[in-house]
């Protein structure tokens, strides 16, 4: 196959993650990191990132409906799936990510619980998108 | 940090301790993040660095690691939260047991939290996501940390510049900073020229530092004995001593440590020295030992210079001792004694190896409580990266003989002082060939010695000396019976060093010696012998070497790494008196290696380390280079006078164990004060 259309798609798609601030730089230092003994590490951290976030998510979610609302919990998961995000230049989610911090440090949770659902339809495009890049990249 | 982990470094001890021409590269990096993509890519972007990354997601586990492979490392990086430990709190024990330094990171920039970082001591705080550029720098940490530490040390009074980190073999460095009193240059061109002069060349930092020599110490000694102990005056000492350019100030510290000494003696494991091994010994027997040499660099440093006497010597070691409080890092005045000392010590180590090997050496250093603990050792650590930290380290690490306060645990144990002396002065005492003016002196005085004087020169085998001093003077602490107080000052003639090693030897060699009491310290006759070997070789040498070798022993504990492996085995007695020999000149560098790695890996900072390539940037174990040190020279507590001006300490001290004993075959300075004078 012809490397050059693949190579340009993978280009394409990456420029786009860019420009629509999905992914930042991070994410291309990810990919930069590549060697030769391990050539998809920018691939492999990115499957961590889901993992680890897919946890948070649920673990917020429990932590949302808990009665009294243990705010210490919801802050120490926000700010770790802050780490997360920041680690791989998942720029989009962050932000949401961000909001839900700040409603919950204002003791919005109904916010908060917002903020997480749109968490997580970042998380889903990203994820998504991120996936079909990496089809491609395995092509290359 | 290559350096670490590059024991070949080590053998080059005598000439000087290579670091690794690729350094930074080999830094060893551990880093702490529960979040495993972090994790990952700091370990992907500090490869890339070449340096050395250990991964840990939780920070009580990090401890662990840190705690049992003291050496191991030389720098942690630390996220700020983490489920099981607060990040800061993980920073704060790493500063307080390993003196490493710790970089905190964190997707939080908010001001509070970094504020928070600088105030816990962090030395830097990287915000998530972590650019690879900014890792690339955290090797100035180490460097910094280090530097900081020898100039401690200097301080303290024994070690020179002990930035010579990079460049392991700057036995010089340690010996020339140590000896910056003019009058300690003096006398120790009387004894050993050269070490003082390479120290000199080396050290850049000329800093005007007394010296306690032997030869010093017994015009102190004598002058307080005219004067009577209770009419004693610092002004009146001063006078009858007459001695140029020493200070009052200078008598009164030494006064002081002296008194505690004294005290320690009569009081056979005084509270401090016993508080110290309870407090300290954090480990069992060897923990005290830590303490003490944490204490013992102190005396040592103090007594550095202890002419001839060497029961001064040890005195002053176990001044030092009680003076050193447990968790202070060997006042930095008095680490340069110990490293002084280091010289003489080593000497002695050189001269005596048989005496290590008779496992009489043991008995030295059981009467020397040995409270180093770890604390101490990390005290010392710091005071004396490269003293202290040999002993320190060795101590630390768990070396039995909690080698740090070898020196002084070596004074502080009068009981063994007839034992001791008997033993030495069997074995060492006459043997102190040359320069091996200090005899054994506590393990932890060697040790110091070493790294004192050594650390740069290591080459010389002083370092051995040291190394077996430490191992005799931790044995000693060990046993804290105050076996021989006076005696302990044979052993640990070497302040410094034998503080250093006896840490070290106590691990390994001296076991076997010393078992007998000594809990930890069995290992460190060695250190005599090394000690007598060392005293061949110049002081400086001895520093070097006994930091090296005190890093080695305090490797076995963990940290030293490296190079000093002194692997007692070596080092202790069956080693040394082979290797004493060897080690004078050319073994040094395996012994030397020892030292060397202490100022490596050492986070010992110890100015031994300096040659050395210290393994654990001192951090840890400075003592490590001071350990190999000791345990070679198979703690003889052979008083070489002649070399070095600490030299003359040990040698005074073996000399005076000589003396006691009988056999006085050497040409120890201090003929006044056999072992019997200690008061015990």
């Amino acid at each position: 196959m012809e490397n050059n259309p693949l190579h340009q798609q993978i280009a394409t798609m990456r420029q786009s993650f860019l420009d629509e601030e999905i992914l930042n730089d991070q994410f291309i230092q990810l990919e930069s990191m590549a060697t030769e003994d391990d050539p998809a590490f920018a691939e492999d951290t990115v499957s961590l990132y889901f993992q680890e976030t897919t946890k948070i998510i649920a673990t917020l979610e429990e932590e949302f409906v808990k009665d009294p609302i243990d705010y210490n919990a919801l802050e120490k998961c926000l700010h770790d799936f802050k780490g997360l995000c920041v680690s791989i230049g998942a720029s989009k989610v962050l932000i949401e990510v961000n909001k839900a911090r700040a409603c919950c440090d204002n003791g919005n949770i109904e916010g908060g619980k917002a903020a997480l659902e749109k968490v997580k339809v970042e998380q889903e495009t990203l994820k998504a998108k991120l996936d079909s890049y990496f089809q491609l990249v395995k092509q290359s | 940090m290559n350096l670490n982990n590059d024991k070949g470094s080590m053998s080059t001890a005598s000439s000087s301790v290579t670091v690794s021409d690729q350094f930074p590269a080999g830094l060893r990096v551990l880093v702490v993040d529960d979040d495993p993509t972090c994790l990952r890519i700091l370990e992907k972007m500090l490869g890339t660095c070449l340096y050395e990354v250990t991964k840990c997601n939780r920070a009580e586990i990090a401890l662990d690691m840190l705690r049992t492979n003291k050496n191991g490392y030389d720098i942690v990086i630390s996220d700020v939260h983490m489920p099981d430990m607060d990040g800061f709190k993980l920073l704060e024990q790493v500063g307080l047991e390993m003196d490493l330094p710790v970089i905190m990171m964190s997707a939080d920039d908010s001001k509070q939290v970094v504020m928070k970082g600088v105030t816990h001591g962090a030395c830097d705080y990287l915000i998530k996501p972590v650019r690879i550029e900014a890792l690339k720098n955290i090797w100035q940490h180490v460097v910094r940390k280090r530097k900081n530490e020898w100039k401690d040390l200097e301080q303290s009074g024994s070690v020179e510049e002990g930035d010579r980190q990079p460049k392991p073999s700057e036995e010089a460095d340690y010996s020339s900073s140590a000896n910056e009193g003019n009058w300690r240059t003096s006398k120790r061109r009387k004894d050993e020229e050269e070490e003082i002069e390479e120290r000199d060349d080396t050290s850049t930092l000329k800093k005007p530092r007394v010296v306690w020599s032997v030869e010093l110490h017994q015009q102190f000694v004598s002058a307080v004995n005219q004067l009577g102990i209770d009419k004693a005056v610092p002004k009146k000492i001063l006078e009858l001593m007459n001695v140029p350019g020493l200070t009052r100030e200078n008598v009164a510290s030494h006064l002081q440590k002296y008194r505690l000494y004294l005290r320690r003696l009569s009081g056979v494991s005084p509270h401090q020295g016993n508080s110290f091994i309870s407090s300290h010994s954090q480990e069992p027997p060897y923990g005290s030992l830590s303490s003490l040499s944490g204490l013992d660099f102190q005396t040592l440093a103090a007594t550095g210079q202890i002419p001839a006497q060497s029961l001064a010597t040890l005195q002053a070691a176990g001044l030092a001792r009680s003076a050193a409080k447990p968790g202070l890092p060997m006042p930095l005045v008095d680490q340069r004694n110990i490293f002084s000392f280091d010289n003489q010590k080593l000497r002695f180590g050189e001269g005596q190896p048989q005496h290590m090997s008779s496992g009489k050496q043991m008995n030295l250093l059981h009467g020397i409580p040995t409270t180093m603990d770890s604390k101490q050792l990390v005290n010392l650590h710091h005071s004396a990266q490269s003293l202290g930290s040999l002993n320190m380290q060795a101590s630390a690490h768990g070396n039995p003989s909690g080698q740090s306060s070898p020196l002084l645990m070596q004074m502080a144990q009068p009981q063994s002082r007839g034992q001791i002396l008997t033993e030495t002065s069997g074995g060492q005492v006459p043997r102190l060939p040359t320069s091996v003016g200090h005899p054994i002196l506590s393990n932890g005085a060697a040790g110091a010695m070493l790294a004192i004087n050594g650390i740069g020169e290591n080459s010389r085998g002083t370092g051995y000396n040291s190394v077996s001093q430490t191992s005799s003077v931790l044995n000693f602490p060990l046993n804290h019976s105050a076996e021989l107080p006076g005696n302990s000052f044979p052993l640990g003639s070497t302040p410094g060093i034998s503080a250093g090693m006896s840490t070290l030897t106590t691990k390994g060699g001296f076991q076997e010696e010393i078992n007998s009491d000594i809990k930890g310290s069995g290992g460190f006759m060695p250190s005599y012998d090394i000690f007598n070997d060392l005293q061949q070789h110049k002081p400086h040498n001895w520093e070097l070497q006994n930091v090296g070798f005190a890093f080695d022993a305090s490797q076995h504990s963990n940290s030293l790494q490296a190079s000093v492996d002194v692997t007692p085995s070596v080092l202790v007695n069956q080693g040394y008196s082979s290797s004493q020999r060897n080690v004078q000149n050319s073994n040094v560098s395996a012994m030397g290696k020892p030292i060397f790695s202490v100022g490596e890996g050492s986070e010992h900072g110890i100015a031994l380390n300096v040659g050395q390539h210290l393994n654990s940037l001192l951090v840890d174990n400075s003592t490590r280079v001071k350990s190999e040190r000791v345990t070679d020279t198979s703690c003889q507590p052979t008083l070489l006078p002649q070399h070095f001006g600490q030299e003359d300490l040990m040698s005074a001290i073996l000399k005076q164990q000589q003396d006691g004993l009988g056999p006085a075959e050497n040409d120890f300075e201090f003929d006044g004060y056999s072992l019997d004078n200690i008061p015990v």
